[in-house]
């Protein structure tokens, strides 16, 4: 695992997100009201839609494309609608946001 | 606010009566405040809450007890209720604050709602008492009557309602022989007139039910046993099992002898709070406003109501419901609601096709909806439904009114009827792919009652919205019996018990700047919003306050944020603004060149006159636009799209009118205005209305001696001519009338509602009012939106400038 600096909790706005380009694709960083971030693959697994332009509010976001809402913690889709967005860690050091990556997703 | 919360041990709530009305409001208690109360449920009947209309599925034998269970005795456990079943309570001491039961214990409270229902009204003749005389209330009736039928024999009912008829059914399906006695002249006098009512005894009598009519009952007869009953007119009939189905009586007395104000009920304030501060009570024992009811929906009202009020929010009001009903017995359709009956101050439209057996009766009163009665077809009914509680305005298609919305020029599937005659396989809500069977599947196994429930559980009808009226039809038909189609006020979303309207009151009186506050000051359920409530309050927000309220970006859909419109594929397609659709050969090169220099995968002319840029990633959007250097469309918002016209007087040899000019004009004074939903505008230079004025939410002709403003057209999902609003004769009259009529607009419609549907909704003829023949307001609105609209600046210029950071680049790439 790899800890990489995205920035700090200002950079993402709250109740919504932003992306980060990798190798292996998109990742959406989240912020909810709590300013909890929460980090997923920037695709929902209904069409595919950019979960980083959605709304975010407690442990969900809801897609922008089609409203699906998909549960941040368990990285599922709320039912009665069901799929699964791949979870990385985030570690926070005071209003620094770092995100673990797998050697294999660099 | 919870200053409950503070005191330790936690207050103790009690509930009289563990049915249906009772255990919803626990319910919904819980969802407010879950760890408010200690709460204790007592209940005279030895089952957990289980669903009351299912009694005669249960008694034709279609369902089990168990099938109809609703919340099982886990569910108490699991949320710490206490439950005390077969144990009825027979005292309230209000002095000392606790209830007795019946064998002698006493519990405290803090809290004491009442929900004890009611009981069979029993007629008071000789013989009533005697055994075989039963009553059609609860499981332990249904479950006399399965024992009675089994010996079969001869079954009276009397009472020719909607419970008398749906028992006749039962025993009937039971191989009872069954007669029913009607002091009417014809069966369900309360719900249906003479014609419907001959209708419904000729189709229950070829099913083997027979009727006794205009009959009173003097004598039950027999020693221990029913035996038969005598009437007033001296006539016998034989009986070995008699129903009593003449009506209910709310159960008031254990209210009654504590000293609480009863009439017919037990009466209560719009809080659902009793003339004892600490008593609340709910459901069919109560008396509100002088009404009883004794159908599911207004229970379920009432029951939120005074949960919000438990839970010490102390926000809603209950204040009545509109009731519907529609009985269904062995595929006899029948839907009536409010006024049917009509009478000397109203108006008839009725449609009677006897061989078909088909009934329909819709009364008015100056042109609205008050009550109305389908029989053998009841596909309009929620519509119809919908149109009395909304109290719409239908003078434009009374002529139509029986044939339902399908026949108004609807081109998509709002209105289609006959949900119940679809295949199981048929595809009712198109944009999330579910069909009819996995809808009614939902509904009998999981004990849906609402739309909301239906959407939260299938997701039907929960996108675009359009099959909503499909979706109803299916609750209404699987329901049968006592279904209320929907609510009176219908909330926000599920955040919230607020409604629209009384969400933009609250924002206006209590001074709320932000979607923030909005959501801290008024107790939000959800402290981030969702995807409904977010936009919405964004948009009463700044309506109501357009210069000290808060823009949250956030809470505006992607494309409102991103000012670009999202595809399917994460791109954003660029659409700048060409006023009037007037363009010039040097702007045109610059968007070509623009397009090429980007390699912008389309270029398309759009349904309203102007040029799209499809396929442009999100990134690449400011320095198209700083390329561009044209003002942002707001082709992706709801907002003034375009005001589209024809050529008009300048070079069309038809024009009477300059209609370019005019549209311009229009363009330039309304661009950057936010609305409830997109609007469009359309300008035509003569009758041949080649700009298709008709079907825009603004839309002007221009005739020799002026110009003529139509408003309220819709072309989309729903084709809706629009209505002539007024006649003006200069381009500053049209100018001042589409904002005053814009306006008003936006200060009353509900957020996502298209001026179609509103105009519809409160009638051109207060809107006339309020903007044409009222010089003073019109002038007034038409300030307030150049006022809100200079408030605006163009974000595309916004963003290039690096005064609104659209969020185009990623946060980091990795590698860098």
């Amino acid at each position: 695992m790899e800890w990489i600096a995205l920035g700090t909790l200002e950079d993402i706005p709250a109740g919504g997100g932003r992306y980060v380009d990798t190798l292996a694709g998109q990742i959406a960083v989240l912020r909810n009201e709590k300013d909890e971030v929460f980090a997923v693959s920037n695709q929902c697994p209904h069409r595919g839609g950019p979960l980083s332009e959605g709304f975010v509010s407690g442990n969900r976001v809801f897609c922008p494309l089609h409203n699906w809402q998909i549960d941040l913690e368990k990285g599922e889709a709320v039912a009665p609608d069901s799929g699964c967005v791949k979870r990385f860690p985030i570690r926070r050091e005071g209003d620094e946001i770092w995100l673990g990556l797998e050697e294999m997703t660099r | 606010m919870h200053s409950l919360t503070t005191v330790s041990p936690k207050p103790r709530l009690v509930v009289v009566g563990n049915g249906m009305a009772g255990i919803r409001a626990v319910e919904e208690l819980l969802k407010m405040a879950p760890d408010l109360y200690d709460i204790s449920v007592f209940g005279a009947e030895p089952h957990p809450n289980y669903n009351r209309i299912l009694l005669t599925p249960v008694l034709a034998g279609e369902m089990s007890l168990e099938e109809t269970i609703l919340n099982p005795l886990d569910w108490y456990a699991e949320h710490g209720i206490q439950l005390y079943t077969g144990n009825p309570v027979t005292q309230i001491d209000r002095v000392k604050r606790q209830i007795v039961t019946a064998d002698g214990t006493t519990t405290p409270y803090d809290r004491l709602l009442l929900a004890t229902g009611a009981a069979a009204a029993i007629a008071p003749v000789p013989g009533n008492h005697l055994s075989g005389v039963l009553s059609y209330r609860d499981m332990a009736d249904v479950e006399a009557l399965t024992r009675s039928s089994a010996l079969g024999g001869q079954a009276v009912v009397i009472g020719g309602g909607l419970l008398g008829l749906e028992v006749a059914h039962g025993l009937r399906a039971r191989g009872m022989e069954v007669t029913v006695i009607h002091r009417r002249a014809w069966p369900l006098d309360k719900q249906l007139d003479q014609r419907g009512g001959v209708l419904l005894q000729k189709a229950m009598e070829a099913r083997g039910v027979r009727f006794l009519l205009g009959k009173e009952t003097a004598e039950i007869l027999g020693t221990q046993h029913v035996t038969g009953l005598r009437f007033t007119d001296g006539s016998e009939i034989p009986a070995d099992v008699l129903v009593m189905t003449i009506g209910i009586k709310p159960r008031i007395e254990l209210a009654q002898a504590a000293g609480l104000q009863c009439e017919t009920g037990i009466l209560v304030n719009d809080t659902l709070q009793t003339y004892d501060p600490r008593i609340y009570a709910v459901g069919e024992c109560v008396q509100h406003r002088g009404q009883t009811y004794g159908l599911v929906a207004p229970l379920f009202e009432q029951a939120k109501v005074a949960a919000n009020h438990l839970a010490e929010y102390g926000r809603m009001l209950y204040q009545g419901s509109v009731t519907s009903t529609k009985l269904k017995v062995t595929g006899i359709e029948l839907f009536s609601a409010g006024n049917f009956m009509g009478g000397e101050d109203y108006e008839e439209v009725t449609l009677l096709d006897g061989s078909q057996g088909v009934y329909k009766k819709v009364i008015l009163q100056e042109n609205k909806v008050v009550g109305g009665l389908l029989y053998g077809d009841t596909s309009i009914g929620p519509w119809l439904f919908q149109l009395m509680r909304d109290g719409t305005d239908v003078s434009a298609f009374r002529d139509n009114i029986v044939f339902g919305e399908t026949h108004l020029g609807d081109s998509g599937h709002a209105g289609e009827n006959q949900a119940s005659r679809l295949p199981d396989n048929a595809e009712i809500c198109g944009c999330n792919g579910i069909a009819k069977g996995s809808i009614v599947k939902a509904i009998r196994e999981q004990g849906l009652f609402t739309l909301d429930d239906v959407r939260k559980c299938t997701k039907a009808s929960a996108s675009c919205g359009s099959c909503t009226g499909l979706v109803e039809q299916l609750l209404a038909s699987t329901l049968g019996g006592f279904y209320d189609s929907t609510p009176k006020k219908k909330a926000l979303c599920a955040c919230t018990d607020l409604s629209h309207q009384e969400l933009r009151d609250a924002i206006i009186a209590e001074k709320l700047f932000s979607v923030r506050q909005v959501f801290d000051y008024l107790d939000w359920r959800h402290p981030g919003g969702c995807s409904t409530c977010r936009p919405a309050v964004n948009y009463y927000v700044r309506t109501a306050w357009p210069a000290h309220g808060l823009d949250d970006p956030q809470s505006r859909f992607i494309n409102e944020r991103a000012h670009a419109n999202i595809q399917k594929d994460g791109t954003y397609s660029v659409i700048p603004r060409i006023y009037g659709g007037v363009t010039s050969p040097a702007e045109l090169k610059r968007i070509a060149e623009v397009a090429e220099r980007h390699h912008v995968p389309m270029v398309k002319f759009t349904g309203g006159q102007r040029l799209d840029l499809l396929g442009v990633k999100k990134e690449a959007l400011p320095q198209i636009w700083a390329e561009l250097d044209m003002p942002s469309g707001h082709a992706y918002g709801k907002a003034l799209r375009t005001v589209k016209s024809c050529v008009g007087s300048e070079f069309c040899r038809f024009g009477v009118q300059d209609s370019t000019r005019l549209a311009i004009e229009l363009e330039k004074s309304l661009e950057r205005m936010w609305a409830p939903h997109k609007v469009k505008l359309a300008a035509s230079g003569c009758p041949r209305n080649c700009a298709e004025s008709t079907i825009k939410d603004v839309g002007v002709i221009g005739v020799d001696s002026g110009w003529e403003i139509y408003v309220g057209g819709n072309g989309g999902m729903k084709v809706r001519a629009a209505d002539l609003l007024c006649k003006v004769k200069t381009h500053a009259e049209v100018l001042e009338m589409a904002k005053a009529f814009l306006q008003m607009y936006r200060e009353d419609a509900q957020y996502l509602e298209r001026t179609a549907p509103w105009v519809e909704r409160i009638g051109l003829e207060q809107i006339k009012a309020t903007i044409v023949d009222d010089a003073n307001t019109r002038k007034a609105l038409a300030e307030r939106l150049d006022f809100a609209l200079s408030q605006e600046k163009d974000p595309w210029k916004e963003a290039v400038s690096g005064r609104l950071d659209i969020h185009a680049a990623p946060m980091r790439r990795i590698p860098v």
